[in-house]
């Protein structure tokens, strides 16, 4: 873990199979179980995590709230990080909301010359040298092991099988919208689709799971207000965890730690405030990946999630 | 929700009389029924200039009404009043009294930017959402709302250290917004979650909790940040002609 990418060593790894790794807050605390289960899927696949040192919080949605160049600069001073400290070529953010942020800091220093200015002064006075953009590619962890393994490989290291396990894929807001932000996207076959998101399905298809036809994928769980607008989250996510089981899904798949706990929290107050109790559990996407390529549950925090992960993955014997 | 997407007739505007006999017919009751016509005089024609003026508002002059925002809009599909097309359209008249009467809700928008992604003129209606509920705060016509202070708090922390630690930021919110924390379906989450925390998380959380996390160099970018966000204020209460 210890060494930077670009420091050259012989290495037979390409561009995406070792990056700079940017966890962000959430991953240190309430997502701790997705840090855990990222890194144990990297080493059971070969891949490199290189942790970008002294990283910040990227600005998250609230931040942006406040000042939208504020935020710009927050995420740009994680990627100069990256890209001066680390000689990185590729970050990679498994939060949503990082990956979601980082993506919008280099659109808005790439077309906006206001953003340029406000970032090139803070950072002057902060220190540290500015980022400029085009010299880091931001990446989300579904791309990290769909570029830098894909699914072919991903089946011949497969040790186990979900087979049987069904499946809803939530993507949630920020992993898609909005589209401009995301030039790599809607770039026909291969690509992602901003409007019908499958990499995730892809991954967990290719470790036998059964994805269940999910209308819902890229439906908002109100995670922006899940304690300052409480009622309202609950209504969204109650009707992203009634539409999961209409589609006859027994886990909804997540890959952001705020769409997690949204989910799991208000699965809670749903059953405690309006008395609707939903069965379906909550597992990372990288926690079902782990389970496939051999990975205790334990290193992978599955006995950390709310729902009840474990409980099922016993009962379906894959755990 | 199609075309029909407001009734512009508001129930109190509806006036029925009881007994009204006209050329000895009655017409009592439902064959009375008329609209009370409503003159707007109050207009504000500074109201787009200001909105644009804040941040998210930059591009509001683009929108032609279509109504691809309030169709894709995840908040209306819950509250049938949640309505940005006609929020922009009121905006644009400079129709303030109007605004105002929904100006309780207009925060609750999740940034979900649905509506950004179907809208065909780039106006980036969750920005415009967002400057509208900064303008109705700044002009003191709702205090702040609870996802402002959720926010406020948030940015506090980032800028002092870096980083934030999400327990302390529940625990501040919940004391700044003056809400219980012991409500049952919390205290049901919290039991949920530290049965399964791993002792050595929980430990982990414990620490962060006490020595809060923080980004090594980091006080210069913290002074930085907090003289641009005071600077980024004024320019809003300037903008807004406020003193």
């Amino acid at each position: 873990m210890s060494r930077k990418p670009g420091t050259e060593r012989r290495s037979t790894l390409n561009k995406y199979q070792r990056v700079a790794y940017y966890p962000g807050c959430a991953l240190e605390g309430t997502g701790h179980a997705y840090n855990a289960s990222t890194k144990a899927v990297g080493k059971a696949l070969g891949l490199e995590l290189h942790e970008v040192a002294d990283w910040n919080c990227c600005g998250a949605m609230e931040v942006k709230n406040v000042d939208p160049q504020v935020q710009t600069y927050l995420s740009s001073r994680v990627m100069a990080i990256a890209v001066h400290e680390m000689n990185a070529k590729v970050v990679m953010a498994p939060c949503n909301g990082c990956y979601h942020n980082l993506k919008k800091a280099e659109y808005d220093l790439a077309n906006d010359e206001a953003s340029r200015q406000v970032v090139d002064r803070i950072s002057k006075k902060a220190g540290h040298e500015t980022y400029r953009a085009g010299t880091l590619e931001t990446i989300h962890a579904l791309d990290w092991i769909k570029d830098g393994i894909g699914e072919q490989e991903l089946k011949r290291r497969l040790k186990g099988s979900l087979k049987g396990l069904k499946v809803a894929n939530y993507y949630g807001c920020m992993y898609t919208r909005p589209r401009h932000i995301f030039p790599e996207k809607d770039r026909g076959p291969g690509s992602e689709s901003t409007s019908q998101p499958h990499f995730m399905d892809d991954l967990l298809a290719a470790a036998g799971a059964q994805n269940v036809d999910f209308p819902l994928k890229t439906a908002c769980c109100g995670g922006a207000h899940t304690l300052s607008d409480s009622d309202t989250s609950t209504k969204l996510v109650l009707n992203i965890l009634q539409a999961a089981e209409a589609a006859g899904a027994e886990v909804i798949a997540t890959e952001c730690p705020t769409c997690h706990s949204g989910l799991e929290m208000h699965q809670v107050r749903a059953e405690k405030v309006l008395g609707r109790k939903t069965k379906v559990r909550m597992l990372y996407f990288t926690q079902l990946l782990g389970v496939a390529l051999g990975v205790g549950p334990r290193k992978l925090g599955v006995h950390e999630n709310v729902s009840d992960g474990l409980a099922l993955l016993k009962e379906k014997g894959l755990a | 929700m199609a075309i029909h997407e407001k009734s512009l007739i508001r129930p109190e505007d509806l006036k029925v009389q009881d007994k009204v006999v006209l050329d000895g017919v009655d017409v009592s009751g439902h064959w009375s029924t008329f609209i009370q016509s409503r003159v707007v005089t109050d207009y504000n024609e500074a109201l787009e200039e200001e909105i644009s003026a804040l941040p998210g508002g930059e591009h509001i002059h683009r929108c032609w009404q279509c109504g691809s925002c309030t169709n894709s809009c995840t908040v209306n599909a819950v509250n049938p009043d949640f309505n940005p097309r006609f929020w922009i359209y009121l905006v644009r008249m400079g129709m303030e009294s109007e605004l105002l009467r929904d100006k309780d809700i207009i925060w609750q928008c999740v940034s979900c930017n649905k509506c950004t992604y179907a809208c065909p003129r780039d106006v980036m209606p969750e920005g415009v959402m967002k400057a509208t509920a900064h303008w109705l705060e700044l002009k003191g016509h709702v205090p702040k709302s609870k996802s402002t202070q959720f926010d406020e708090e948030f940015t506090a922390q980032v800028v002092a250290t870096g980083k934030i630690e999400e327990g302390r930021i529940i625990r501040n919110f919940f004391a700044r917004t003056g809400q219980p924390l012991l409500q049952d379906w919390l205290l049901e989450m919290a039991k949920r979650v530290v049965r399964r925390l791993p002792f050595k998380q929980g430990l982990a959380m414990g620490w962060a909790a006490l020595f809060r996390p923080r980004t090594r160099k980091w006080a210069k970018a913290s002074a930085a940040l907090g003289e641009y966000i005071h600077e980024q204020e004024a320019r809003n209460r300037k903008a807004l002609n406020l003193e």
